[in-house]
């Protein structure tokens, strides 16, 4: 297998848990609320995923768990910055570092120890393909991340439910004054972002890398938050941009199997590089962030 | 309606005035009620609640040779809190302290690292100042992105704080390796004047310490009698009033990223030429996260900050003694410290709000 099949092979999975964090993200930023906790509450989801696997209660159990440990860190979230109306940045820094110490509490005696991850569902004629015949075998999440892709994608253009969202983050007295119960909007969209960041790390920890090793989500959980900006608050975006996330970071691997003459530290920040040159890039147009974004982001809402 | 505006829940109320009393109050009412929240977690783990309370808060401060590393502790965290407060209140959220203070210890080390032989007086003020500059530096990427090209400063600094991370480790695993090391990721031992001087006698407390509290002396005068720290903070309260003004938004993100990477550099520098006396890779314990919640919990002002950097350094050295002594894993300190910093966002709620009970005909009035 060269490097190029690797890659194409291997980038969906890869792209998962950015896809799933930076999905749940987006709802939560459409609806007006700047959760910055994603990289703890992925890292809770992870290691709830991992014990439970570990232990013989599978992949569905485990999925299951970590959705609930992380949607009820993420309502802790939602009461301190919706009900108390505390500063949102704030409450994000400190869920994350929160998720981030029970994830290294709760998985100390597993360090290193590993689980089997999930089999590989082929699409028959497709994945018999040349080079590009690996996109087409992947394992059920895989599958069932781009199902949920396409709903929230369906949701947002089609919906009511998504239009509500949506009113709630750009307008929220207006939203209100039309009867819409904003913070009751606002949490089920923390709720969900919640949900999603615990599948996010759930994946990561056992199913694309099984094998338990504290701080493992390494910083996705942030990259998932810039994959929103990148995406402009669009799933189709949020999509291609988690894909180029997943291909860079397993271009990183493949150069080092190569045997590349570049330090394998300097190429493992080659994630942390791409994004911060291109949201430099995303971000300095003004105009495309404005037409966009969501007006009320992080600003609480009185009455 | 929602359920949250439903009668039976209390609802939050604008204060006319901000109450002062509550605002003095909330850090201890956080730090209490983050204790039992805590002690409830280690007694469901089936620890001696007792036991770790007594080891994590009490026995820093029952013995002087632990209240001495607490005070090693508290200057790191005091410097790097102050730098960040400055700008937490101009609104520019400079969360990647920590590759600033990382940035900061590589600068420093540079000096013994490549001169091994030399000596004099000159050497750890020099190697101080360095990294100070190292961690402006860094600090300064953030804040070219943040002005020129507009990117989210938030996500920005704390990349560059990974990035940091993994330079540290090319750099201890690669071309700053002790040869003589037994393959150990670190440097050479730094040569006696590279250290900062001891200022008591008998402990690991050095003069960096002292210039913690000068510099939050000056963060003091700055943001309390200076012009300078007044435009900023109107630009982090009233954004449209400071440009009205005529108060430039874009110097005063510079100048926040500025101090921040140079006291985040300073406290770098101060641990490689203090108690490490090398460059190793358990130089960035997270230092640089604390700090954020040392900020806010000091109410970000100068003399708050002062007793929260106090109080995040016992709870390190209480982290360890009950790691030692109560067989809890060290993660334990990380979890206080989040759940501290969400118990005082929502007491200082109370600083501007007041739990009201209202009867639907009124609640419901917009």
């Amino acid at each position: 297998m060269n490097a190029l099949e690797f890659i194409v092979a291997g980038m969906l999975a890869a792209a998962t848990p950015f896809l799933l964090a930076a999905l749940g993200e987006m709802v939560a930023e459409r609806a007006g609320v700047l959760n910055l906790g994603v990289e703890g509450l992925m890292a809770l989801g992870a290691v709830i995923a991992f014990i439970i696997v570990y232990h013989g209660g599978g992949h569905l159990l485990g999925f299951l768990a970590a959705g609930l440990a992380s949607a009820a860190l993420s309502l802790v979230f939602a009461v301190i910055a919706l009900g108390f109306r505390a500063n949102q940045v704030a409450v994000g820094l400190a869920i994350g570092i929160l998720g981030q110490g029970l994830s290294a509490l709760f998985g100390k005696t597993y360090e290193s120890l590993t689980v089997k991850g999930l089999p590989k569902l082929s699409l028959p004629w497709l994945s018999d393909i040349p080079v590009i015949g690996g996109l087409f075998a992947q394992d059920v999440v895989v599958w069932l991340s781009l199902a949920a892709t396409v709903a929230i994608w369906a949701i947002f253009a089609y919906t009511k439910t998504g239009l509500v969202v949506r009113a709630v983050g750009e307008n929220p007295k207006a939203a209100h004054a039309l009867g819409y119960p904003v913070i009751a909007v606002r949490f089920a969209a923390v709720a969900f972002g919640g949900v999603l960041a615990g599948f996010a790390g759930a994946y990561a920890a056992v199913v694309y890398t099984p094998l338990w090793a504290d701080g493992m989500i390494a910083g996705r959980g942030w990259i998932a938050i810039a994959l929103v900006v990148f995406g402009t608050w669009l799933t189709s975006r949020i999509f291609l941009g988690a894909c180029l996330f997943g291909a860079v970071s397993l271009a990183s691997l493949a150069a080092q199997a190569t045997g590349l003459d570049v330090s394998s530290q300097l190429l493992s920040s080659l994630p942390y590089l791409v994004t911060i040159v291109v949201l430099g890039i995303i971000s300095s147009n003004r105009r495309l962030l404005k037409l966009n974004g969501v007006a009320s982001l992080g600003e609480p809402f009185e009455q | 309606m929602s359920v949250l505006s439903r009668p039976f829940l209390p609802v939050l109320v604008r204060r006319e005035h901000a109450s002062l009393a509550i605002k003095l109050v909330a850090p201890p009412a956080a730090l209490g009620l983050a204790t039992l929240l805590n002690l409830a977690l280690y007694l469901l783990m089936g620890r001696d609640p007792l036991a770790v309370f007594h080891a994590m808060l009490l026995e820093p401060f029952l013995s002087w040779a632990s209240f001495s590393e607490v005070l090693l502790k508290m200057g790191p965290l005091l410097l790097i809190a102050q730098g960040l407060a400055i700008g937490f209140r101009a609104k520019v959220f400079n969360i990647g302290a920590e590759g600033q203070f990382i940035l900061g210890a590589i600068f420093a080390s540079a000096i013994p690292i490549w001169l091994p032989q030399a000596t004099g007086q000159w050497i750890w003020p020099a190697m101080l100042v360095l990294g100070a500059l190292g961690g402006a530096l860094w600090a300064s990427l953030t804040a070219f992105w943040r002005v020129r090209l507009n990117a989210n400063e938030i996500l920005v600094s704390l990349m560059l704080a990974l990035v940091a991370a993994q330079l540290l480790n090319h750099l201890l695993l690669g071309p700053w390796k002790d040869p003589a090391g037994f393959n150990f990721p670190q440097s050479v031992m730094f040569q006696y004047d590279a250290m900062v001087p001891i200022l008591i006698p008998g402990t690991r407390v050095n003069v960096s310490l002292l210039i913690a509290f000068a510099f939050s002396l000056a963060a003091w005068v700055f943001m309390q009698r200076s012009f300078a720290g007044y435009k900023l903070q109107v630009g982090g309260l009233a954004p449209h009033a400071a440009g009205y003004a005529g108060f430039n938004e874009g110097r005063a993100i510079w100048l926040s990223l500025l101090i921040g990477g140079f006291a985040a550099g300073l406290a770098g520098a101060a641990e490689v030429a203090g108690p490490l006396g090398q460059l190793q890779r358990s130089i960035s314990t997270g230092y640089g996260y604390a700090a954020i919640i040392v900020a806010y919990l000091g109410g970000l002002h100068p003399i708050g900050i002062i007793f929260s950097a106090l109080l995040m350094a016992a709870l390190y050295i209480g982290g360890d003694n009950a790691m030692v002594s109560a067989n809890l894993p060290v993660a334990a300190v990380r979890v206080f410290q989040g759940s501290l910093l969400l118990a005082y966002l929502v007491a200082i709620a109370f600083v501007r709000y007041r739990l009201e009970r209202r009867h639907a005909a009124h609640g419901s009035a917009p």
